[in-house]
């Protein structure tokens, strides 16, 4: 009740100011002219169910609706779902989908909101709605046992585009889990028309397992609490928005993204590939920048970013702190089809080249496959595979042909220490070697770091040296370097 | 109004007792002093020594019980002691059927139903505190609320999807030789709405703050205390005539002193 009333107070005042500022600068106001009417006192006609939809896409724009009781009807489910390929974690999600339902109001509805908690979920929850004004955003209202439901109502007062969220305890959790989404409140007779719209959320995931760790990954607390994420990614997952999930478009066409940040802890450098935001409204509030190349969303924020598709291509949206999307999976697509304007651009699109490259240390094609391989492998198939992992590994500083660096790196060509002892070769690969050695009678006095490879690579590539350059024909099996594994 | 259903329901007790059945497995508890991660206040809490089920109620035991005493199959209850959701899954007022795991454990299943159970055997819930001092051992130490590893699993099972289907016991044996403290369903204990969560919990910070700020539990880089954020808001969540999926029980005896 304060609040309603010292917002009855101010707003008037607000508005007198507003008018004041913008006829003494002389310029078009980018407010629309319903926000000289208090939205306190917009009267709703008649009730309608509101249209809830999963990303990427929105409800249908609400034109020139009058306001009207809204309901809401909302589900949270806890599911599995999948991060990236082979990767799966327990979502908990406002409508089953994240980021939740979007869900599209106009300024002056009555929304009245009512929050399923599936009998299946083992947690309260709640909502917080930014775009609601009161105490905890609704919060307090919402909160509901599993197998039960809550219903609560608010005015939408202040147009533009808000977060909501869960804020039950550990709030942290909750989010980091996947529950957020937004809520679009559109000012009196809509947002200017565009010709199409897409619902864009950027989140961060913290698992037990390292980026591209296979299999069901619980949630690391430890690491969201050092915000230290393992997945960056657009709307719930890696490859939410590429290949087929692609978002799409025609050249000619302006195409508004809605995007908002749930975090829980990281800020989105927004940015798409090739295109520059005609209109960015700044945290998706009334105030309009243009010719925008990044926009800046706050965790628990958002941006509703305009722009027109001048040339065919696929362009690629990326939050631009550029390891988030090139490792951790913060990337989408947007494909143009149509023809091209030499004029505008005149250069060949390549698509390939924005792959995501996942999270581990880049490797060699081949490399990767070597463990499935090897299982049933030959002498030669292990001295090519080996070559690989040699080439990847050892030729920086033991050279194209095993001749080393005179003074630096020992030779592996023709060698007596490597030759002599096989076993304190494999030792070698595994633990790194420091100190003083001989090799053909030169001096070394270096640093070999430890190798993190496989015991099937560790075999691969010894045997490779050791059927190479001279040396003794000595074959490697994983078995060996096991065993010296376990010597220690 | 809560006050007024214990009375009522304390009369509808005495009317009930004396049938008595078979008593489950108990391991005796030595009590002690502890630090609840929330507590009553912040202080230390002493429980004295007590019995408590090894395993939680499981659905045959339950099914067993209602066969008995038929108030408390699902067509009978009234609704002031168990809502809609009471049994929801079983066939029918004495039939598990297909979806129901008899040897899982007990659940959608409200308070007072649970507090008749237990009553029925001769037995009480436990009270929050006992739980809590039990479900903070290890498998080796008898409190480990300090050990990451052990809070992370607790963590990691309060996450995992449908484990109400695994069957008692499927988890570990802890320190005190019980069974399924963490890992299955939630258990209700005897005062679980003497804790007053909201639901908003940033507010909680400022309006409970013994509960929030005792025990340095504001510090929530501590992983044992989301667990226990995750326990307290869910006890804050439900009322006593709530039935829940995820949500069972077990039995705990005074010892005679």
């Amino acid at each position: 009740m304060k609040i309603k009333q010292s917002i009855n107070r101010v707003l008037p005042v607000l508005t007198v100011l507003g008018l004041a500022l913008l006829a003494s600068c002389g310029t078009e106001g980018t407010k629309k002219e319903g926000s000289a009417v208090d939205p306190l006192n917009i009267k709703v006609e008649g009730t309608m169910d509101a249209e809830l939809t999963a990303p990427p896409f929105v409800p249908a724009p609400v034109g020139d609706r009058p306001a009207k009781k809204l309901f809401v009807d909302m589900e949270i489910l806890e599911q599995e779902g999948t991060m990236a390929n082979g990767v799966t974690y327990v979502y908990w999600t406002f409508g089953g989908s994240v980021p939740g339902s979007f869900i599209r109001t106009r300024v002056g509805d009555e929304v009245e909101f009512t929050l399923k908690n599936h009998p299946d979920n083992k947690l309260p929850h709640n909502i917080d709605l930014h775009a609601v004004t009161g105490p905890g955003g609704g919060a307090a209202s919402s909160f509901v046992a599993p197998g039960h439901e809550v219903t609560f109502s608010f005015k939408t007062l202040n147009p533009g585009l808000y977060v909501y969220h869960c804020a039950t305890a550990p709030v942290g959790m909750h989010i980091a889990n996947g529950m957020y989404g937004l809520i679009l409140v559109e000012p009196e007779g809509g947002l200017p028309p565009v010709d199409r719209e897409y619902y864009v959320m950027q989140g961060d995931f913290y698992t037990a397992g390292e980026n591209g760790q296979p299999g069901l990954q619980p949630f690391d607390m430890q690491k969201a609490v050092d915000e230290d994420a393992d997945y960056v990614v657009f709307n719930g997952s890696v490859n939410s928005l590429t290949g087929d999930n692609a978002l799409t478009a025609k050249v000619g066409e302006t195409v508004r993204l809605y995007v908002g940040n749930g975090g829980p802890n990281l800020v989105s450098s927004f940015h798409v590939i090739g295109e520059i935001f005609d209109k960015v409204y700044v945290e998706g509030g009334s105030m309009i920048n243009e010719d925008v190349q990044t926009t800046l969303i706050p965790a628990g924020g958002a941006a509703i970013v305009d722009f027109k598709i001048d040339v065919p291509g696929t362009f690629i949206l990326v939050d631009h702190s550029i390891f988030r999307a090139f490792n951790k999976g913060a990337l989408g697509m947007l494909k143009a089809e149509g023809t091209e304007n030499k004029s505008v651009y005149s250069g060949k699109q390549v698509e390939g080249i924005y792959n995501p490259e996942g999270g581990s240390i880049q490797s060699m094609p081949g490399e990767a496959k070597a463990p499935a391989a090897a299982v049933a492998v030959s002498v030669e198939e292990r001295i090519k595979l080996g070559k690989q992992i040699y080439s990847q590994t050892c030729f920086a500083c033991h050279q194209g042909e095993g001749q080393g660096i005179a003074g630096a790196f020992p030779p592996l060509a023709k060698s007596d220490y490597l030759n002599a002892d096989v076993d304190r070769a494999i030792g070698i690969v595994l633990h790194g070697l420091t100190g003083e050695i001989t090799v053909n009678g030169a001096k070394y006095n270096s640093v070999m770091t430890a190798q993190t490879l496989t015991d099937e690579e560790v075999a691969n590539v010894l045997t490779f040296i050791y059927n190479s350059w001279g040396n003794n024909k000595t074959e490697v099996t994983p078995m060996m370097v096991t065993k010296v594994k376990s010597a220690h | 109004m809560r006050l007024k259903s214990i009375i009522l329901f304390g009369i509808l007790l005495q009317s009930a007792a004396g049938f008595g059945q078979e008593p489950s497995e108990m391991k005796k508890i030595k009590g002690g002093t502890f630090v609840p991660l929330y507590g009553t206040d912040s202080s230390e809490i002493y429980v004295r020594d007590f019995e408590l089920d090894v395993y939680p109620v499981t659905n045959e035991q339950f099914l067993a019980f209602v066969k008995k005493y038929p108030k408390w199959q699902r067509s009978e209850v009234k609704t002031l002691f168990a809502d809609n959701n009471y049994l929801r899954k079983w066939e029918s007022d004495t039939e598990l059927g297909k979806e129901v795991v008899a040897k899982a454990p007990a659940t959608t299943i409200s308070w007072y139903a649970a507090k008749d159970y237990c009553a029925c055997q001769g037995k009480r819930l436990p009270s929050m505190d006992e739980w809590e001092y039990v479900a903070m051992a290890s498998e080796t130490k008898a409190n480990a609320q300090t050990d990451s590893i052990f809070n992370k699993r607790i963590v990691e099972g309060y996450e995992k999807p449908k484990t109400y289907l695994k069957p008692v016991g499927s988890t570990f044996k802890n320190y005190w030789g019980i069974y399924d403290m963490h890992g299955l369903v939630w258990e209700w204990t005897s005062d679980f709405n003497s804790v007053l969560i909201s639901g908003e919990s940033r507010q909680d910070v400022d309006t409970e703050r013994n509960l929030f700020c005792g025990s340095g539990a504001v510090n929530a880089s501590n992983l044992m205390d989301y667990a226990a954020f995750m326990r307290y808001a869910f006890r804050g969540s439900i009322k006593a005539n709530y039935s829940i999926q995820n949500l069972g029980f077990r039995c705990a005896k005074s010892l005679k002193q």
